[in-house]
């Protein structure tokens, strides 16, 4: 792209937050245009498409007040950039990277294309680097890795935002002490939520490594398109120059696909799924996939996206989705929720697929992969008996089967269930497991070698190897 | 077909991955177009009089109106030559290694590198003399391109005539004519790089009818839902089922002499697992690295939409290069829903009328001529030389829904399906294939190779294992109605039975070192196995033993641990459980 700026007064058609101007000449794909009011009000806008003659402007913020005779347009002549530094540390800013802590904006020591570019495959490295997030369904079942993007599926009303603190709290790679940062993207989400986490943050000393940038629930919608990059080219700045380990937490991911669907709808696109438009899952990918770990680099970008699957329904497109780009997902459940377990987290839906590599001898421990298949195991035979239980009553069931109700019930209650202030180690984790699933018959846990039930099972604790 | 003039137009159109250049006189459809002042890479999808619509195989933000847009003359194409095994490559075949070289860590737009290195020095050994007539995949020479892979340099399809001229043996770059042949068209050097345009089949001689399985060495497949060689396979499921563990776990084991693996708009991480793991593991026929015979196209979800759509024909047009040289080549494309995705995404941009769910209406038609491909083929050229390409595509079909229009489009067209399904992942059953829902027509076929190969009364208990996998569904709705204890005996042995052949046969744990693997010689010894305790056990319930009882015999998890037994040891363990199981079952009848 070239040239300098150009204005023009030419605005023919405002329809939702799309704005069309006329008459124009040189406007690039994805240029940034500055709106002005007749007022004397400026806001600003990104081109969606380009003709010769004819620019299509997706407005951030509303369209309200725009009007087709005296609202000018400049278009700039560049893409959307910010300017990043390590400065932004402790600072809070608007959806669009306005402060809003009542500083000066910070003086950037580089401008980036708020789009990034995709990371070459052949530069990742693998992630595997486990973090111990002190949370037992977490580490012991779904490890969290350096370098991972891995979304909490939550629902409404559900203490999403308490496990996200906790994490942001308690996640540490043990033995090694590191610069670490954490990135906060809000989209849509209320002030009062946006408070639970400023006050955690500064209460545990995290706001002066956070960058925060908030679009609240009655902030433009539009503008919920751009905070999740600027959130992401600033932490791809912090970890890839900088070499920070920096924690990304985006919420609520189902605002923002809300906001994809309405410019959609203005343009009137051809709808996907649920009037989503089909370019979601590219788009999601483009968030996601700025996740990961560089070969040679220090830093590393985790991501843990929050969204609310509207009706509780994982299979509605922004779950879904979300699910096929992201390595893995951390689902909560209504249900153990109602039973008052925190965290309530349902494992049996839950996957971390980079665990595997996070885990086991040297990482965690060796019995890990084997004990946590074992949980899964028998924790959804353990469901899918109560099941049966509830219909045809506990008499026809044999005596195995009622262990595995009674391992069912004490999983949910000792092993699921935690304190938000609890922090676990991999060691009290497992131990945990092990002596849950001591309550089964030896002879029921084939899922683990011999060679561990004797090292770990607790009927063989303190007997010689 | 040269064109008179060059053709060149102007960009009056930017939307997304779309650009509509007007002035494009002499333009051809599924020309490949230089866009823009960055000469970003472009095909033509559509034309109307002089305005060309096409699709950018790169970002496109910052592009205006008024840029140029160039015609190349060509399509779409790959070069063939040695080099490609153990490469990288994005959808359009440029190699992300160099890419790194050129423009660092995050993939800067515009960047051209050429596929295969120019430079590189291959020992090149003819096979052909002045004077030899030759014809399409005929052989011109050999390089050693992997030690296990002798590439095969061929007269390219449609040429034939006499060679004029051939090199000595030597060392020679891709570009350099090993030989001179004289054609209808006149004089033409043949260096040892061709080109292939990607959307286009090549030819062959004959197709084959499917004979014997592509082996697998995952149990669940090679036993109840094989694959032939030159056959064609989906495995469909929701995010988390495990179809790209299944693909990663073909492309391992899969007894393929090559194979390419597309990634096709998924995760990034997964493409730098395959470049860490590979190149680690042997090839358990070579003893070389797996990585020496394989081939990746990476064309993840982030990079661009337009590229992911032509990363599968990229890809199998490798594999059908591979085949020609007479190799069974095994492609697996993850996921080809992405794909259909990227079509959706530029036919939507293109305004056309949509089909169901906004897929274009053509879906289907691609698809079926994607699959198409596939197959065991008698390759052109002088002599007999048969080569395959198998063909295993991973489908996600949102929601795990598998009533959607890619999901059935694709099984109108396949001849297996492996139905993968969420709630055997969530208990950690893996490979979570579904025993009920997955079919494969292949069976017949085989079934031949297993008779002569593995041991009598093969077929026999295939069949009755899904025999009794399917009278466990219908027990366990019973049971959901009516409670476990009206069972007779019998029936509860039955869905013991059933529990052993899910815990000791179907569950296959990728990541372990011996499970990851099952040789046919040690399927069927475990199948075996399996039998002797049904045989055993039945022996004892007729003679008043409860199954409860069986249930809790020691020798059950040592049966569940059969796939863990090394290859090399199941001669002396396996009859170690064998007698355990008999003096267990013997003490039960003393007790
Ligand atoms: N055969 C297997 N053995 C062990 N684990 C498996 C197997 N198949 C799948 N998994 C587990 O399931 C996870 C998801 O599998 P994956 O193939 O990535 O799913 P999909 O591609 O369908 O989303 C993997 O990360 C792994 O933990
Ligand atoms: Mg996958």
């Amino acid at each position: 792209m070239h040239k300098g700026a150009r204005e023009y007064r030419s605005v023919t058609h405002i329809h939702g937050p799309i704005m069309v101007v006329d008459g124009v000449s040189g406007v690039a794909f994805g240029e940034v245009v500055e709106i002005t009011l007749p007022s004397g009000e400026k806001r600003l806008g990104q081109v969606l498409e380009s003709r010769t003659n004819r620019a299509i402007v997706q407005v951030f913020g509303t369209t309200r007040d725009l009007d087709t005779h005296a609202t000018t347009a400049r278009f700039t002549g560049k893409t959307m950039h910010i300017a990043v530094t390590e400065e932004m540390l402790g600072r809070i800013f608007d959806g669009i990277a306005r402060p809003l802590d009542g500083g000066a904006p910070p003086l950037g020591e580089e401008e980036r294309d708020i789009h990034g570019s995709a990371i070459n495959p052949y530069a990742r490295e693998h992630p595997r680097d486990s973090i111990q997030t002190g949370i037992s369904v977490i580490d012991g079942m779904n490890t969290l890795v350096r370098g991972q993007k891995l979304p909490i599926f939550s629902g409404a009303g559900l203490p999403h935002n308490l496990l996200a603190a906790q994490i942001t709290r308690q996640a540490k790679v043990r033995g090694q002490q590191e610069l670490f940062a954490v990135v906060f993207a809000a989209m849509g989400i209320t002030h009062e939520e946006a408070a639970f986490f400023v006050s955690d943050f500064t209460r545990t000393g995290a706001l002066e490594r956070a960058v925060i940038f908030l679009n609240l629930a009655d902030d433009p919608a539009i503008e919920r398109i751009i905070t999740p990059r600027l959130a992401l080219t600033t932490a791809e700045f912090l970890a890839f120059e900088k070499g920070m380990h920096v924690l990304v937490i985006l919420t609520d991911l189902t605002n923002y696909c809300e906001a994809l669907r309405e410019i959609s709808a203005a343009r009137e696109e051809v709808p996907g799924r649920r009037g989503y438009p089909g370019y979601m899952y590219t788009d999601l990918a483009s968030i996601f996939e700025r996740a990961g770990r560089i070969k040679g680099r220090t830093g590393s970008i985790t991501q843990i996206p929050i969204l609310t699957m509207p009706d509780d329904d994982i299979t509605h497109p922004v779950p879904d989705l979300s699910g096929y780009i992201t390595e893995g997902q951390i689902v909560l459940s209504r249900d153990l929720h109602r039973k008052g377990i925190y965290p309530p987290i349902n494992p049996l839906p839950c996957l971390s697929r980079l665990m595997q590599t996070g885990i086991g001898p040297g990482r965690t421990r060796e019995d890990h992969a084997q004990v946590n298949n074992q949980l899964y195991a028998a924790y959804a035979q353990g469901i899918k008996l109560k099941g049966l239980v509830a219909v045809v009553g506990e008499e026809g069931l044999s005596e195995t089967d009622r262990t595995y109700i009674r391992f069912a019930d004490r999983f949910e209650r000792e092993f699921i269930s935690q304190g938000p202030g609890e922090d676990r180690s991999f060691e009290a984790t497992l131990d945990r497991a092990w002596d849950l699933l001591s309550i089964l018959p030896e002879g029921e846990l084939r899922r683990i070698d011999e060679s561990f039930i004797r090292k770990y099972h607790p009927a063989y604790r303190g007997q010689k190897e | 077909m040269e064109r008179e003039k060059e053709c060149r137009g102007t960009i009056i159109r930017v939307t997304g991955p779309v650009v509509v250049a007007d002035g494009m006189a002499g333009a051809r459809m599924f020309e490949i177009v230089r866009v823009g002042e960055e000469a970003l890479i472009g095909e033509i999808i559509a034309l109307e009089n002089e305005k060309a619509t096409i699709q950018v195989y790169e970002e496109t933000a910052g592009i205006m109106p008024g840029e140029p847009v160039t015609g190349t003359g060509r399509s779409l194409s790959v070069a063939l030559g040695p080099g490609l095994l153990g490469t990288i490559f994005d959808g359009i075949q440029r190699p992300l290694a160099e890419m790194h070289q050129v423009s660092g860590d995050f993939i800067r737009r515009g960047s051209s590198v050429p596929a295969l290195d120019p430079n590189k020095l291959w020992k090149f050994t003819p096979r052909v003399r002045p004077g030899d007539s030759v014809r399409g995949g005929d052989i011109l020479g050999v390089v050693s391109e992997s030690p296990s892979v002798p590439h095969l340099v061929m007269v390219p399809p449609a040429l034939s005539g006499t060679v004029t001229m051939c090199v000595d043996e030597g060392e020679y770059t891709i570009h350099e004519p090993v030989c001179t042949l004289r054609s209808a068209g006149g004089e033409v050097g043949l260096p040892m790089v061709q080109y292939w345009p990607v959307r286009a089949a090549r030819p062959i001689a004959q197709k084959l009818d499917p004979v014997d399985p592509l082996l697998t060495g995952q149990r669940i497949i090679d036993l109840l839902f094989p694959i032939a060689i030159g056959g064609t396979a989906a495995i469909p499921g929701p995010f988390g089922s495990g179809k790209t563990v299944v693909q990663h776990q073909l492309a391992k084991w899969a007894n393929a002499d090559i194979v390419i693996f597309v990634g096709c708009g998924e995760r990034g991480n997964e493409m730098a697992d395959v470049l860490a793991e590979f190149p680690r593991l042997e090839d358990p026929r070579t003893g070389l690295p797996l990585l020496n015979r394989m081939v990746l196209i990476a064309n993840t979800s982030n990079m661009p939409v337009a590229a992911r759509e032509a990363s599968v024909y990229t890809g199998m047009t490798l594999a059908e290069y591979y085949r020609d040289m007479g190799y069974k080549v095994a492609l697996m494309a993850d996921s080809t829903s992405r794909w259909a995705e990227a079509m959706r995404e530029i036919s939507g941009r293109l305004e056309e009328m949509p089909g169901e769910e906004g897929y274009p209406a053509y879906l289907g038609s691609r698809l079926a001529d994607f699959y198409e491909r596939a197959g065991r083929v008698r390759t052109i050229g002088t002599g007999e030389r048969e080569g395959s390409v198998s063909v295993i595509g991973a489908v996600s079909p949102p929601g795990g829904d598998f009533s959607e229009p890619v999901t059935q489009n694709t099984l109108r067209i396949v001849k297996v399906f492996w139905a993968l399904d969420s709630d055997l992942a969530y208990r950690r059953h893996f490979p979570a294939i579904n025993w009920l829902s997955s079919y494969s027509l292949y069976t017949g076929v085989v079934n031949r190779w297993w008779n002569e190969n593995a041991g009598p009364g093969w077929e026999g208990m295939k069949s009755e294992i899904m025999t009794i996998l399917q009278k466990e569904n219908e027990l366990e709705e019973m049971v959901k109605l009516v409670g476990p204890e009206v069972l007779p005996e019998r029936d509860r042995l039955t869905l013991l039975e059933a529990e052993v052949i899910r815990e000791s046969i179907l569950m296959q744990y990728a990541f372990h070192p011996d499970d990851t693997y099952t040789s046919p010689r040690k399927l069927y010894r475990m199948v075996e196995m399996v039998f002797s305790f049904f045989a055993l056990a039945r022996g004892a319930v007729s003679s008043g033993a409860l199954t409860e009882t069986i249930r809790s015999l020691p020798v059950k998890s040592r049966l569940a641990r059969m796939g863990t037994v090394p290859e090399n040891t199941i001669d002396t363990v396996f009859p170690g459980i064998e007698s355990q199981m008999r003096e267990e079952f013997a003490s039960l009848g003393r007790s």
